[in-house]
Order: C-alpha cells, then sequence, then structure tokens
C-alpha cells in the first residue's frame, strides 16, 4: 500500500506518454479524459481512505507514508505522505485538472503540445503535494512553474509574451530564495534528512538561524501565493493566460505558495513567528485591502479577477501568519474554497470572452438575455466569491476572522478588523460588475447572435458550482480532516511560541 | 627508468593507441568513400576508450609522483573522453565537407591527451606539459576553417590569450619554485604556508587556469574564439577544455594549496560571483547564438567553480564532476543544434533567425527547449540537480556566524538570483522558437543520422542523469 501515492505522479507521465504518441485531437482529449478521471478517483479514494484510517483511530501523523532513499549522498530522500491538508489539496488539484480539461476542450492550435504543458503542470502539483522531502517538494514546485511561460507565451492572449516572462522570472526570483532557505534549514539542523517530519522533530535550528532563515522560506512560497508586494505577475499573468491555465493556476497553483508557508516555514521554523510574523501580518492585510480595493477600478473581467485572487490569497497568508488554530484551519479551507470558485470564476470569464470577444466591462452587457447558463453560473461564482452563506467561500471566511480575532494582542486585532473591510469592498466590485455585464441593455448589435454554453462547457462548470455549493452546505467533511491536520502543526508551534496565540 | 609505470597509465596509454591507429587510417586512406569510415571509427574509439576510463583502477603514482591517478580522475576523464565522443559523433557531416578527416581526429583526440596528462599531474612541470598539449592543437582546432576569416581571427585570439596566460602561470609556478624548493605537489602540499611570495604565486597560478576556463576577469578571449571557431570546436572549448581546467583547479586547490584554504576561499567568491553576474548580464545582451552560449558558458564556468568554495573534498569534487557531466549533454546538445541548422541554412547562427522554429522543425525545437531548461536548472531535466548539488557542497561547512560562512551564503545567494537571470535569456531562445511569429521561418530539414545519434543521447543523459540518482551516487561513491 505505501506505493499507492506514488500513483498520482506515475498517472501524468503516463499521460504525457500517451500525449506523446497521440495521433490526433480525439486521441489527445481521449488520453487526457481518461487520465484525469483517473486522478479524479484516485483523489476520491484517497479521501474515502483517510476519513476510514483516522474514523478506525489511525492517529500517524502521515498516513500511506514512504521513503525511497534518492541521493544517498546529500541524504535526499523521496518521502511521500498525506495529512489532511494535503488529501484536501490533491483532491482541489484532481477536480480542477479534470475540470480544467473539459474548459480546453476546443482549444485551438498546437492542442497536444498544451496539453503536455498542462499535464507537466499537473504532475509537479500532485507532487508537491504528496512529498515530505524538502528537495523533493521542491523540485515539483519548480516543475510545476515552468509549463506556466509556454502555456502562457503560446496560448495566451494580450501582452502575453510580457506576462509569461514577469510571471516566470517573478515565481523563479521566489524559488531562488526557497533554496537557500533550504539548504540553510537542512545545514542549520545538522540534520542528515531533508524529511520536513524528521525535521520539525528534531527542531534543532538556532533562533538566530530561524530568523535568518524564516523570510527566505516564507518570501520564496509567498511570491506564489500574491503577498504583497511580490504579487504584481498575477494579474499580467492571469489575464493573459488562456481559460484553463488560469483555472489551474489561480486554482491550485497559488495554493502551493500557503502549503508551503505553511508545512516548511511556519512548521520548520517556529520561533522565528514572534519575529516576523508581525511583519508578514502588515504585509498580508496591505495584501488583503489592497488587492480588493484594485478589483474596484480595474475594467478588464480577467483583472478584476486576479486582483479579487491577490485579495483571497492573501487572507489565506494572513490567517496563517495570524497563528491561532481556527485561523489556520480557515486558511486551508480558503485555500480548498478559493481553489474552486476562481476556478469557476475564470471558466465562465474564458467562456464569456470567447464568445463576445471582449473581457472589457465597459463594452459588455445584457448577457442574461442572450447567454443565461454562462450568465447564471458568473453570478452564483460571484456570490460565492462575496462570501455568500451557502457557498465555499462564506464558510472559509467565517473561519478565518473568526479565527483572527481570537487573537487577543491588540496589533492583531486591528489587523483583522481592517483586513475584514475587504467583506464590502468584495461586495462593491462584485455586484457592481454583475450588474453592469448581465443585465441593462445589450450595447452590441452582435451580442444577440452568442450562443449559450456547449456540453463540455456547461460539465465543467457544473462540476465546480457542485463542489462549491457542497462545500459550502457540508463543511463539515473538510473541516474535521482539516482540523485533523492543522492540530498537530498548530500544537508543534505553541510548544515553542507559546504567547503567539493566546487563546 | 621503470618501463611498467607506462601500464599504470591505462587512460593515456589507450588515447595514445588511438592517435597511431587514426595517423595510420590517415595515411592508408586515399579515396573519398574510404573515408566515409573515418567518424565511425573514432566514434566507436572514443567510446572504447570512455569504458577503458571507466575499468576499476587503483590510486597509484608512476615515473616518481610525476603522475597521480585516483578514482576521481579517473571519473572525470571518463566523463570527458564520453563528451569528447559525442563532438566526434556530432562532427561527422561538417569534417567530411572540409575533406580533412585525419588532421581533426588527430587534433581532438591529442587536446584530450593533453587534458588527461594535465588532470593527472603530480607535479607542476607535468600539468604543464599536459596543459600545452592541450592548447596547441586546440588552437589550430578553431582555425580549421580555413576558408573564413574569422575562425582564423579567433585561433589568433585564443593562441595569444594562451600563450599570455601560460607565461603568467609560469611565472606564479616560478614563485612557488622559489618558496619551496620543488614542484611536486604532495612536497609544495605539506610545507604549504601563506606568505606574501606564496600568494602571488597562487594569485598567478590561478589566472592561468581562469583563462582556460574564461573566468571573469580573464574572459575577454571568449566571445570572439566562440563565435569564429567551426561550431563543433566551440562545443568542444566550451564543455570539454573547460571541464579538464575547472577539475584541474579544484584538484590543485585543495591538494596542493589546502594550506591556504582561506586565502582562496576569498579568491574563488570573488570570481565566481564576477564571473557569472557580468557573463549574465552580457548574455541578455547578444543577438548571436553562438556568442550568446559563450556568455552563457562563462556564466555557466561560475557554477561549476562554486564548488570550490566549499570546505569538504569529497563533495566538491563529487558535485563538480557530476555538474561538469550535466553540462556536457546539455551543451553539447544545443551546439549540436546550432550545427545542423548553420550547415542546412547557409550559416545561419542568429537568434531571429529561430523565429518559428518550431512550426517547421518541432523535434529539433523541443529537444533545444530541454538543453535550455536543462541549461537553465528547470525540473526534472538534469540542470537542477546539479545546480543544486553545487550549491550544497559551496554551503558545506559554512557557519554563517563566522565573516566567511555569512559571505558563502551571500555568494551562493548571488548565485540564485542570477539563476533567474539565466533563465531570462535561456527562456529567450524558447521564446523566439515556439512564440515569436516569423515570416519566413527556417525550412524544414532533415538532419543528419549522426547528429540525431548524437542528439539522442545527449537528451537521454538531460533525462536520466538528474531523476536517476545511480549516476550522481556512482561519481561520489568513486571519488
Amino acid at each position: 500500500m505505501s506505493w499507492i501515492l506514488t500513483v498520482f505522479v506515475i498517472i501524468p507521465v503516463l499521460m504525457l506518454g500517451g500525449l506523446w504518441v497521440a495521433k490526433n485531437d480525439n486521441q489527445v482529449r481521449g488520453v487526457m479524459v481518461a487520465g484525469s478521471t483517473a486522478l479524479l478517483i484516485g483523489a476520491i479514494w484517497l479521501t474515502i481512505y483517510f476519513v476510514q484510517q483516522r474514523s478506525a483511530g489511525n492517529t500517524d501523523a502521515m498516513l500511506l507514508a514512504n521513503s525511497v532513499m534518492w541521493f544517498k549522498p546529500m541524504h535526499i530522500a523521496f518521502s511521500v505522505g498525506v495529512d489532511g491538508i494535503s488529501v484536501v489539496m490533491i483532491l482541489l488539484s484532481a477536480i480542477i485538472v479534470f475540470t480544467g480539461t473539459f474548459a480546453s476542450w476546443q482549444l485551438e492550435p498546437m492542442k497536444k503540445e498544451y496539453f503536455l504543458w498542462f499535464v507537466l503542470l499537473a504532475s509537479g502539483v500532485f507532487g508537491f503535494f504528496i512529498s515530505t522531502d524538502m528537495f523533493t517538494m521542491f523540485m515539483f514546485y519548480e516543475v510545476a512553474l515552468i509549463p506556466m511561460y509556454l502555456l502562457i507565451g503560446v496560448w495566451g492572449t494580450g501582452p502575453k509574451e510580457y506576462s509569461a516572462m514577469k510571471l516566470t522570472l517573478m515565481l523563479m526570483g521566489g524559488s531562488a530564495l526557497l533554496i537557500l532557505g533550504i539548504l540553510g534549514i537542512y545545514y542549520f539542523s545538522g540534520a542528515t534528512t531533508m524529511d520536513v517530519i524528521e525535521l520539525a522533530r528534531m527542531h534543532a535550528m538556532s533562533k538566530t538561524a530561524q530568523n535568518i532563515f524564516f523570510p527566505f522560506v516564507f518570501i520564496g512560497f509567498g511570491v506564489l501565493g500574491a503577498l504583497f508586494p511580490f504579487h504584481t505577475w498575477s494579474p499580467d499573468g492571469h489575464a493573459s493566460a488562456p481559460t484553463a491555465v488560469s483555472m489551474l493556476h489561480a486554482g491550485v497553483l497559488m495554493k502551493l505558495g500557503g502549503y508551503g508557508c505553511l508545512r516548511i516555514a511556519m512548521f520548520l521554523m517556529p520561533d522565528a513567528l514572534t519575529m516576523w510574523a508581525p511583519v508578514f501580518l502588515v504585509l498580508t492585510t496591505i495584501s488583503v485591502v489592497y488587492g480588493a480595493l484594485s478589483a474596484c477600478v480595474q475594467t478588464d473581467l480577467k483583472y478584476i479577477n486576479a486582483y479579487s485572487s491577490v485579495s483571497h490569497c492573501g487572507m489565506v497568508l494572513f490567517a496563517l501568519v495570524m497563528t491561532t488554530q481556527t485561523a489556520i484551519t480557515g486558511a486551508i479551507l480558503q485555500m480548498l474554497s478559493h481553489g474552486l470558485m476562481t476556478a469557476l470564476f475564470f471558466a465562465c470569464i474564458g467562456m464569456i470572452y470567447h464568445r463576445a470577444g471582449t473581457r472589457d466591462v465597459r463594452y459588455l452587457g445584457g448577457l442574461m438575455k442572450v447567454v443565461p447558463f454562462l450568465a447564471v453560473s458568473y453570478v452564483v461564482a460571484g456570490l460565492a466569491n462575496l462570501g455568500l452563506p451557502g457557498f465555499s467561500g462564506f464558510v472559509a471566511e467565517m473561519t478565518i476572522f473568526v479565527g483572527s480575532f481570537e487573537n487577543a494582542g491588540m496589533f492583531h486585532r486591528v489587523a483583522t478588523i481592517i483586513a475584514c473591510t475587504s467583506i464590502v469592498v468584495t461586495a462593491v466590485y462584485i455586484l457592481r460588475v454583475v450588474g453592469k455585464i448581465l443585465f441593462q441593455t445589450i450595447p452590441n448589435k452582435k451580442f444577440y447572435e452568442l450562443h449559450d454554453a456547449t456540453w463540455d462547457e456547461r460539465f465543467s462548470i457544473g462540476a465546480l458550482i457542485f463542489c462549491v455549493a457542497g462545500l459550502g452546505l457540508c463543511p463539515l467533511f473538510f473541516e474535521n480532516m482539516i482540523i485533523d491536520a492543522v492540530h498537530p502543526i498548530f500544537n508543534h508551534i505553541m510548544d515553542y511560541v507559546p504567547t503567539l496565540g493566546n487563546l | 627508468m621503470n618501463y611498467s609505470d607506462f601500464f599504470k597509465m591505462i587512460p593515456e596509454a589507450s588515447l595514445v593507441a588511438i592517435l597511431i591507429v587514426l595517423f595510420v587510417a590517415d595515411f592508408a586512406t586515399a579515396k573519398t568513400e574510404e573515408r566515409k569510415w573515418f567518424n565511425p571509427l573514432a566514434s566507436v574509439l572514443l567510446l572504447l576508450n570512455t569504458f577503458v576510463c571507466l575499468l576499476p583502477m587503483e590510486a597509484q603514482t608512476a615515473f616518481g609522483g610525476m603522475y597521480v591517478t585516483s578514482a576521481s580522475v579517473d571519473v572525470m576523464k571518463a566523463i570527458l573522453s564520453m563528451g569528447t565522443f559525442i563532438v566526434v559523433l556530432q562532427s561527422r557531416a561538417w569534417v567530411e565537407k572540409s575533406g580533412k578527416e585525419g588532421e581533426f581526429y588527430m587534433l581532438i583526440v591529442s587536446t584530450l591527451l593533453g587534458m588527461f596528462a594535465m588532470m593527472s599531474a603530480g607535479n607542476f612541470l607535468m600539468f604543464f606539459l599536459g596543459l600545452e598539449m592541450a592548447s596547441v592543437p586546440l588552437a589550430c582546432a578553431v582555425a580549421f576553417d580555413t576558408y573564413r576569416k574569422n575562425s582564423a581571427e579567433a585561433a589568433a585570439k585564443f593562441i595569444i590569450t594562451a600563450t599570455f596566460s601560460s607565461g603568467v602561470m609560469l611565472y606564479g609556478i616560478s614563485f612557488l619554485y622559489g618558496a619551496f624548493g620543488t614542484l611536486y605537489f604532495e612536497d609544495i602540499a605539506t610545507k604549504m604556508q601563506a606568505t606574501p611570495l606564496t600568494i602571488m604565486g597562487l594569485v598567478f597560478f590561478f589566472s592561468g587556469l581562469g583563462f582556460k576556463i574564461s573566468l571573469v576577469p580573464f574572459h575577454f578571449w571568449t566571445a570572439d574564439t566562440y563565435q569564429g571557431a567551426p561550431t563543433t570546436i566551440t562545443g568542444y572549448l566550451s564543455v570539454i577544455s573547460k571541464g579538464a581546467a575547472a577539475f584541474t583547479l579544484l584538484s590543485i586547490l585543495f591538494h596542493v594549496f589546502g594550506g591556504m584554504m582561506q586565502y582562496w576561499h576569498v579568491l574563488m567568491m570573488i570570481v565566481v560571483v564576477l564571473s557569472i553576474t557580468i557573463a549574465n548580464f552580457f548574455a541578455v545582451r547578444q543577438g548571436e547564438l553562438k556568442r550568446f552560449m559563450a556568455f552563457s558558458s562563462i556564466s555557466q564556468a561560475g557554477y561549476i567553480m562554486l564548488a570550490a568554495i566549499g570546505n569538504d573534498w569529497a563533495t566538491s569534487v563529487a558535485s563538480l564532476s557530476y555538474y561538469v557531466l550535466i553540462y556536457v549533454v546539455a551543451n553539447m546538445a544545443v551546439f549540436t543544434i546550432i550545427a545542423v541548422v548553420e550547415q542546412n541554412n547557409g550559416g545561419k547562427t542568429n537568434i531571429d533567425d529561430y523565429n518559428g522554429f518550431y512550426q517547421t522543425n518541432p523535434r529539433l525545437s523541443f529537444l533545444m527547449t530541454l538543453a535550455m531548461f536543462s541549461l537553465g536548472g528547470i525540473p526534472p531535466f538534469a540542470g537542477m540537480f546539479s545546480k543544486f548539488f553545487v550549491f550544497m557542497s559551496g554551503l558545506n561547512g559554512a557557519d554563517i556566524s563566522t565573516t566567511m560562512g555569512a559571505w558563502s551564503y551571500a555568494v551562493v545567494f548571488i548565485a540564485l538570483l542570477n539563476t533567474v537571470i539565466s533563465l531570462y535569456y535561456y527562456l529567450k531562445i524558447v521564446k523566439a522558437m515556439y512564440i515569436k511569429h516569423a515570416d519566413h521561418p527556417l525550412p524544414t530539414f532533415q538532419s543528419d543520422c549522426n547528429s540525431k545519434f548524437a542528439l539522442a543521447v545527449c537528451t537521454a543523459g538531460i533525462m536520466v542523469f538528474g531523476v536517476f540518482s545511480l549516476v550522481y551516487e556512482w561519481i561520489a561513491a568513486a571519488v
């Protein structure tokens, strides 16, 4: 059984092979559907298995753990294992890859090459979430980043060359910081392993070393999590990317950032939180509010959603540095929820753009009359985004703000109140856009001829709405899994910095 | 003199045997169709030589300490021999056009012999002999395209800087002789202490090898020579010659100057930072692919020498050898593609010529992309592993609370930031091939089967040498 997690890397590799030999579009689609369905089934099985194991009283920190020595002289092992957080992230990735496949069903040109890079990206994401070894995690992290360059550069729209290069270089800059952080952790722990769990158990880094290397790791991952002021790649990148790539990127890839911040930076260097948490709290509060305010003044639908992502992903990091158990749980829920609803949002925007030929709010209007299915989906995505009860956004944001308020420090309270204002701002930019582009009169004669979503688009959107509403209506299932994993991490942090989350 | 000592020099003896075979073959064949066998012959012989180098041999000395072998040297010899095999393999189309097969293969093999001698030297005289034996035939090879003016110019620049650097190096060696009264590595190492005289000796000696590795500030010849030399030779210069010199430098620093480590650590840190940074900034601005690769190779040389700021010989030499191995396959893939494009399209080597290359030659551009990713350090290709290990070995034993340790971290950090810049210019090539639009992209063409084979070997290396840890573990276990 211990090999089973590797399946999540093996399936994408097999898909790559299948795509390589595929001769025409239908074969490419066949490989994609087969592969992404297999991944989804695998992820669902993993979730059920995980819950069963936990209810059967299995209390291992990492389930299905396995470790194979890889580069022995460098103490690098290929270690895998999952806890509640990784399981929900794997499930999220599988859903997005699955729906992303359908969202790019009719993509032209060079479908085969597109899916090759798409699957490479997916393999990096899955590999990252199953790994528990710092080197392996880092390797998969980079595997997930580089295909973005070609996906945006070749298949994107607008100033795609600029956006692709900016995105790649900024994220690679983050990973440069990350390498130094990883090497610092390795050498200053004096360890003979790079395994995260093992390193946390040792906790051998001096306080000074932790203070030095914490920002490297946190910013390194924070760049991907759209930490202010390193978020500028995100609007450009998302706006230029093709639909499914935006979905995958905002939906899954940005979650690698928050996951890494928690799993490596905070878990391995808790002492540094005393010094650095206030700094990052300020930055993330800015992310949250600034992202929301910027979204208000944008006119391009994708830019609006990209800034909204900055705001929501900022909330993930914000909740993490709040360091209360509820807030961290909320952060993971927010990753899950934001992944699903942003994917839904980008899918809707991509489909509208595909039809209307513009994403500019000023030139759109009355879409409810011509493309009702897409318009209603857009409303659903918008409402989920602004945190309407019943959808996933509400659950996540509620948990985050309740958790943040639990932290009784004056500084933390003020930051929480400031961050809360973003909820109102979110409502402003969502409702304004919904009112402008979906209702009112139709400004352009051409729009009368638009046709509504095709079956593949409906399928993809329907699946996402199902997930968003599902998470909103019965959050407890996932919340229990997440708390189960957050609990030991939080306790580990509290062992070293008991004053941080004074409840 | 004990003639049985020759049996201890198996790799060199095997190369001499290859030289003799090639020499005889050159005499024996007159007709063009007979000469068709030249390339396969040379390739097979070099491949055999690689296996000869892989034979397990005991560490031993010959000729009274003049010649020293050790497992790490043998590993490096095997790597370089394999690299030369790739060079010879892909050179076929170009060499046959020139009609001077005999000379070419003999020149290449004799430079390799020189490098082997240099790496195995146990004495500064032997070392110098090997170095010159490698330089002079290489200059002839650079001037191989006699009908092209800039090939001759490149050779002139190469030979002048090579002679000059040899002179400077000899001066440094004479300082060391003056200080210690001996030229044997072992004897010097036991007596080594930092005095102004030995520090001067170190600096002069280092600048000589710095020219070979083309580290900043000794890099001025590189761009012109790389651009002017025939593409095959440029590839050879950038990987084999550089790898041999880098290995020798590391080995001499640790084994001869081991007693003054804190001095050469400072020296190496400065040189590494300068090489990587300056070369990167120049590479960004290049429009000619061979010139671009020249600056890229200077920056890669900086990364190779990053291994020298570590404290531990075993880790450093393992990561350096591994880096050279990966660099050989990735860089030779690039140069093979440049060579086939050049031959099939009348000498086009500008980056702009590659616009829209993917539309017409998808496979070649895909391989080029893999090679660029590997050079830029993107996983899962081998380049990322070699870069990571070099960083690791550079930080080995660095204590951040001391000034030197903190500086090691700073140097590695600068090198890391530079990987982002290098990624930018490697992606520029990818961008040209995939994204840029061209009205008249290079036409579709079929590359010759030797180049295809060379590319297959290189691509296999790029894909396999990283992910399958056996290669690295073999190197690390051998040294």
